[in-house]
């Protein structure tokens, strides 16, 4: 077997597994009760894998240290939400302004062409969510175009810093006073279709099959499937090639500040997207949550993964997610063994825990879970390994 | 010469108070290997990244196929401490400072002087990255597959590019891991990528061992021909540089000393002393 036609072959595995995968979360859900902790934990992975593929894009693979993701995922979670509040809980929502400046509500508009209830009501709430979906990651890429007009620029460490001012400044804009009718000001926004609306219900209203993890996981897996396609293709290999050399890059006809902008901005898309998708998982969103040290947890999670590794992004997500918000959890709870009390148990020991496991990795593992490597390479590697040691070659 | 394909125009470049290319003019007609030598130092190299467009020239001109794309003159603080001379040539003519992408999109491709290649990728992807330039796709087209055949197209260009540079075996191998020679024959490979129409080469014989430098020699000679290419390099190595040229321009200290054929260069006292010192430093040993 030639090497491409093992790497193939792993790729076709990594799709088999993939699906498989979505199949049994489909079941899963179906079959075991809703308030089990792991479906948080896969729609909030799956939200992150998305947020930590989009920074890779830009940070792995095209090699611009930005810091500015938290700021993008608040552009989209606020173009998503003030889009698709319903507009009879508009006024509720927006009590302390009196009336929301936005009189309308995407999902309702599809419904007025297809119909509220039974397909026509599935159809246009869907259609709804995705189209605000997309004006989502198109708010923050036109707020990521702006920002890169004046510090795509700047290289490495001085483009971070100034990512992560204007992160900052987006933050203060929308809990400005003065745009409350629009963003609510500091004040949350919420009502808005969540990931629980896609669950299919009867009649009387009884949840007939549940798509609540699955949809999350769909919409990720798109997304980071769009991105998979920019990276292997004509503007990906030129991405790679800034981040590899940008002289040479340049001396060989591509032009730095066209193609940093689209990374930047692509990025931004995906990133808004992924924003708007944490604030359906949280039911509500609010300007004050989307803090420098979201940037950071994320960005942790681009290197645990592997800088320039889509899998590795998406692994190390949903391995950090569950670790912080499920396997860890206990830590923070006093034990009685008897009437013998653990020591160090108790509130915020998780943490400390947390931090020496990254430091761990950071230590031992330096490339990450992955490295640049992806899972169809190293499916493909053990079957070469395999392949050797029926054939009974020696190994290297 | 009229059908000069490369020429520059009283360049001068001064960092500061250094003056490192004085007044540099010379012509490249098409077809032509042209060396440009001199001692470390002399500005070269500078030379060399003022007509790429890495930087920009204090003053002066450089046309290319008869049209000027670089012009300067000295602006700003520098009209003061200028050093150069003819910057008043230029005080009225509209400043013309492309970036190097436009340059190598107008048809000069180069190589650089320590192997700039894109070490972690493939030697295809090397080459194939040299062709994002003129294919004809956007970021969406790109992206979606809607322009496969494009994609396909430059897959095959570039392998046969390979193919013809003995590389095709190592297509899937990362750039760095070939060995020294290889790497510099990979980085002209991707510089013909570009479909250019002059040729900068900055020292391609560099670290290279006698044998290897005759094999080089034989190289630039055959993609000349196969290519109608016209090539500019910069070498120390004077058999290579005697061998294939068909005039040579020699620099010191940033000035122009001698050109010609190599013959009468290789004879120029000028360059002899530029080289070996001067006479009674000579007679002291």
């Amino acid at each position: 077997m030639s090497k491409e036609e093992r790497l193939r072959r792993g790729q076709r595995i990594t799709w088999l597994l993939v699906a498989a995968l979505l199949l049994l979360v489909l079941v899963l859900e179906n079959v075991i009760p809703p308030s089990r902790m792991l479906f948080p934990v896969l729609k909030k992975g799956a939200v992150y894998a998305l947020v930590v593929v989009s920074m890779n894009l830009l940070n792995g693979f095209t090699g611009l240290f930005s810091l500015g993701q938290a700021g993008f995922m608040l552009v989209g979670a606020y173009t998503y939400a003030i889009l698709t509040i319903p507009t009879a809980l508009r006024d509720g929502v927006y009590y302390l302004y009196g009336r929301s400046a936005v009189h309308f509500s995407l999902p309702e508009m599809y419904a007025r062409l297809l119909g509220s209830s039974g397909l026509g009501g599935a159809v246009s709430l869907t259609l709804g969510v995705l189209t605000a979906l997309v004006c989502a990651g198109l708010s923050s890429a036109l707020a990521a175009w702006l920002i890169g007009l004046s510090v795509l620029r700047l290289r490495s460490d001085y483009l971070g810093i100034a990512t992560l001012g204007f992160g900052e400044i987006i933050r203060a804009i929308y809990q400005w006073d003065k745009l409350g009718p629009i963003t609510n000001g500091a004040n949350m926004l919420k009502s808005f279709p969540t990931f629980t609306s896609f669950n299919i219900k009867n009649t009387q209203g009884q949840i007939v099959l549940r798509l609540s993890t699955l949809v999350p996981l769909m919409l990720a897996g798109v997304c980071i499937g769009i991105m998979l396609l920019l990276i292997n293709s004509s503007y990906g290999r030129a991405f790679k090639a800034i981040r590899e050399d940008e002289v040479a890059a340049e001396a060989m006809g591509i032009n730095l500040a066209r193609h940093k902008m689209m990374a930047f901005c692509t990025s931004a898309f995906f990133a808004g997207v992924g924003g708007a998708m944490l604030a359906m998982y949280q039911n509500q969103v609010q300007a004050k949550a989307f803090t420098a040290a979201m940037t950071y947890e994320i960005l942790l999670i681009v290197v645990l993964g592997g800088i320039g590794s889509v899998s590795g992004s998406c692994i190390a997500s949903f391995l950090f997610i569950a670790s912080s918000e499920w396997w860890l959890r206990f830590l923070d709870n006093a034990l009685y063994i008897g009437g013998f009390k653990v020591p160090l148990l108790r509130n915020g020991f998780r943490l400390v825990v947390f931090s020496f496991i990254i430091m761990i990795v950071v230590l031992f593992f330096r490339q990450g879970l992955m490295g640049s490597r992806e899972l169809p390479e190293l499916i493909a590697g053990f079957w070469q390994r395999k392949h050797k040691a029926k054939a009974g070659e020696p190994h290297g | 010469m009229a059908d000069a394909l490369l020429r520059l125009e009283n360049i001068t470049m001064q960092f500061g108070g250094v003056v490192a290319v004085n007044n540099l003019s010379m012509e490249v007609a098409e077809g032509e290997i042209v060396a440009l030598i001199g001692p470390n130092g002399a500005g070269k190299t500078t030379a060399f990244n003022c007509v790429t467009g890495v930087y920009e020239p204090t003053n002066g001109e450089v046309s290319f196929a008869g049209q000027p794309i670089i012009r300067n003159h000295p602006q700003g603080r520098m009209q003061r401490s200028y050093l150069g001379e003819y910057a008043e040539h230029y005080a009225n003519q509209r400043v013309l400072h492309p970036t190097p992408d436009h340059i190598t999109q107008l048809g000069i491709a180069r190589t650089f002087q320590n192997i700039r290649l894109f070490g972690a990728l493939s030697v295809l992807d090397n080459v194939l990255i040299a062709k994002h330039m003129r294919a004809k796709h956007s970021l969406f087209s790109a992206t979606f597959r809607l322009s496969a055949g494009e994609e396909r197209r430059m897959r095959k260009e570039a392998l046969a590019l390979l193919e013809e540079q003995n590389l095709a075996h190592l297509q899937d191998e990362p750039a760095s891991s070939l060995p020294y020679g290889l790497q510099r024959r990979l980085e002209i490979a991707r510089a013909l990528a570009t479909d250019p129409r002059l040729l900068l080469l900055d020292e391609p014989a560099a670290g290279m061992n006698p044998q290897e430098t005759q094999e080089l020699t034989d190289f630039i000679r055959s993609i000349r021909k196969n290519y109608n290419l016209t090539v500019l390099m910069i070498e120390h190595h004077m058999d290579l540089v005697m061998q294939i040229s068909d005039r040579i321009y020699v620099l010191d200290f940033g000035k122009l000393i001698a050109h010609g054929p190599p013959e009468a260069v290789q004879d120029d006292p000028r360059v002899i002393t530029a080289y070996l010192g001067a006479e009674e430093d000579y007679a002291e040993y």
